[in-house]
């Protein structure tokens, strides 16, 4: 996973409510069994038409937008489909954060495990980042040690769960460290199981 | 006597092995134990991978089942059914990870094949008290026999078959109450989908949601998974209801179930499950049953839905923050304000999905359809949620009554609720759907869902357009 700590980059607004996760990689990408090749996949149908042509009006398509690294997203994005397909086809295309208000849960969670940035902003605070692109400024900034957001004369502090921020700067392999606690989870498991026997009863 | 807790934080506390900072309250970072998952063909691969690459092995292999679904075809002739390359690979793949990793797998040949989320509960696999975390996020479809389920990404997938546990964090609580009786002719699927009319798509976004009231109740085990299922769809991470006997009279009669022994026992601490009298929610909501009606979706979100006597809205008439996303629906819909949704002519009528294809579902939509036609123009299929329910149905001569009507009776699979399959529709094409996404695209690019009950969809087919279920067949309803 890789680390995020500090990061400077273009920022895309798709201000749209409740983008989710069939918008954002098509059923059409899943039928891998690795994790590549989703780049293409990301929001493919709003990137490209029937015939595959570029479509000129979708924000990820403008010259100036080639690089994007950050995108400034409406409420509940990222909703729907479990596909962690979504987030990977984020970071293959070079996208390392997303500032909204809101996101779907299981989104959320695959980002945090992905290294993806995801922020939660009051959602006037989204506005104004997104007021700031609409002037013009370029560069969105994201500092994570510093917790701490920039984009044109706009700046601001920014909380994040004390946790996915760790895991994020740190870039953990997160079953390694679960499995430090292999003997716990054990005896757990042979007390729990020895309390319910209908439980192993269920199965083959 | 210590506080009255919720049945969300009792299952949750049965399953956690060590807490990360000891708060007991929502949003504490704990290790949960996970009692089972279910593992698909689409969502599974690159856990698989990841565990090979790593060397890993699945910690307990008898907790996981593998069932082939999402992309297999519904063609009623399976060795005809039509695979794509990628299609085949990735069920070659799970069948390769079950052999290798001793984990049982329901390949598209098995007679138990199915939708996993309606494979898992006719098994007998989900038990009360359980935690289900499975790679779909329709997981949450077990909370109505008293199970936090809930949906994982496959990096979650992954540590859960290497650890059977997961980092987890506790959610908030919501509570829905519903009083009152449901009209004739309004059922689970209404009910649920007026709930995320009401409180909106993410109305329940970080929450636990436990249905608890008369109403619920009064439903029986299948068309209470309906409501779980797609509580997911007004962002509820986990749905419950309390088990009573009706869940555990369900359970006995499922072949993998405890035995008659087992069962007694298990039976006298599910009777436990449930939030004591004095449980705080950090959230509560109340609606009366009996105001609901039947409902169907007009636009590509969930919560854009409406009494079928309704009419599509108008933008202007809507709170602000909902106008631009209700003007894009529309535009993509092909609907205008003002339109009567009774008004409103279908080219697709499906049944099908883990939201509305167990076998009461087949019965409510067949009660329509004896001795009616589907409308010339319409294509109408169905697709049993289960090879299971495919075989009970005909052995009770439901299909029978579907062909003649002029459905299609498929195969068993997710089908034309996701699409990946060869079931899809063209553009512009628009269908009466038992499912529970009508997002852009979900259906086939460019393709126009409309959600609404298994009955409500065979009411649809018959008429050739949205239809009042009601209207059309007082009789059957009573
Ligand atoms: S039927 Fe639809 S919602 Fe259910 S598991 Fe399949 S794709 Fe997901």
């Amino acid at each position: 996973m890789e680390r995020f700590i500090r990061l400077s980059g273009r920022a895309a607004a798709m201000p749209a409510a409740n983008i989710d996760t069939d918008v954002i990689m098509p059923k059409a990408f899943l039928k891998g069994i690795d994790r590549s090749g989703l780049a293409r996949g990301l929001f493919h149908d709003l990137r490209f038409d029937e015939s595959g042509a570029v479509r000129d009006d979708f924000i990820l398509n403008r010259a100036d937008m080639a690089e994007t690294r950050f995108l400034l997203v409406g409420p509940n994005f990222g909703c729907g489909s479990s596909r962690e397909h979504a987030v990977w086809g984020m970071l293959q295309y070079g996208i390392r954060g997303i500032i909204g208000s809101s996101y779907g849960a299981i989104f959320a969670d695959n980002a945090a495990n992905n290294g993806l940035l995801l922020l939660s902003l009051p959602l006037e605070q989204v506005a104004a980042l997104m007021a700031e692109l609409d002037d013009g400024a370029g560069e969105m900034t994201v500092d994570l040690d510093a917790q701490r957001i920039a984009v044109g004369g706009y700046a601001a502090g920014f909380d994040i769960d004390p946790a996915t921020r760790r895991a994020l700067m740190l870039g953990l392999d997160r079953i390694g460290e679960t499995l430090t606690h292999a003997d716990r989870i054990r005896a757990f498991e042979k007390a729990y199981l020895g309390r319910k026997p209908w439980l192993m009863g269920a199965e083959r | 006597m210590s506080a009255p807790k919720t049945l969300y934080d009792k299952i949750v506390d049965e399953h956690r092995i060590l807490s990360f900072d000891e708060s007991g309250a929502a949003g504490e970072r704990l290790l949960l134990y996970i009692d089972r998952t279910v593992l698909n063909e689409y969502t599974s691969p690159q856990a698989f991978s990841g565990l090979r690459a790593a060397g890993r092995t699945p910690w307990r292999p008898a907790a996981s089942l593998g069932v082939v679904d999402h992309v297999n075809s519904t063609n009623p002739d399976r060795e005809a059914g039509e695979l794509d390359d990628g299609a085949r690979r990735q069920i070659e793949y799970l069948g390769e990870n079950g052999r290798d990793f001793g984990i049982e797998i329901f390949d598209l040949f098995d007679p138990r094949q199915g939708i996993e989320h309606v494979v898992m509960p006719e098994l007998g696999l989900v038990l009360p008290g359980m935690v289900i975390a499975a790679g779909d996020s329709h997981s949450t479809t077990y909370g109505a026999f008293g199970v936090v389920g809930f949906g994982i990404g496959t990096s979650d997938i992954e540590h859960l078959l290497a650890t059977q546990t997961l980092v987890y964090r506790r959610l908030r609580t919501m509570r829905i109450t519903i009083d009152g009786t449901l009209a004739p002719g309004v059922t689970a699927k209404d009910l649920i989908m007026e709930v995320i009319r009401r409180i909106g798509a993410d109305g329940a976004a970080g929450h636990a949601v436990e249905f608890a009231g008369e109403a619920i109740g009064a439903l029986g085990v299948e068309a209470r998974m309906t409501i779980c299922n797609m509580a997911v769809e007004c962002g509820a991470r986990v749905a419950l209801m309390a088990p009573d006997d009706k869940v555990v009279e369900y359970i006995a009669g499922c072949p993998r179930a405890p035995s008659a022994g087992l069962l007694t026992q298990a039976r006298a601490e599910w009777q436990a499950l449930c939030s004591d009298p004095g449980a705080r929610f950090d959230k509560e909501i109340a609606l009366d049953a009996g105001d609901i009606p039947p409902m169907v979706s007009w636009g590509t979100s969930p919560d854009q839905s409406l009494a079928i006597t309704g009419a599509v809205p108008d933008p202007d008439d809507l709170p602000a923050e909902r106008r631009a996303d209700a003007v894009r629906a529309m535009a993509y819909m092909g609907l205008a304000p003002h339109m009567r949704l009774q008004d409103i002519a279908i080219d697709r009528a499906f049944i099908g999905s883990c939201t509305n294809a167990r076998l009461t579902d087949l019965r409510d939509a067949a009660r329509i359809l004896r001795g009616r036609k589907v409308a010339p123009g319409v294509r109408a299929m169905i697709s049993p949620g289960s090879s299971g329910v495919r075989r009970a149905a005909e052995e009770e001569g439901i299909d029978r009554i579907f062909i003649e009507a002029g459905f299609e009776w498929r195969r068993s699979g997710c089908s034309l609720c996701l699409a990946m399959n060869d079931d899809s529709l063209a553009p512009g094409e628009r269908c009466a759907s038992s499912t529970n996404r009508n997002f852009e695209g979900r259906q086939g690019i460019g393709g126009r869902t409309h959600l609404m009950s298994p009955a409500m969809v065979a009411a649809a087919a018959v008429t050739g357009r949205l239809a009042d279920v009601r209207e059309l067949a007082a009789e059957e309803l009573d």
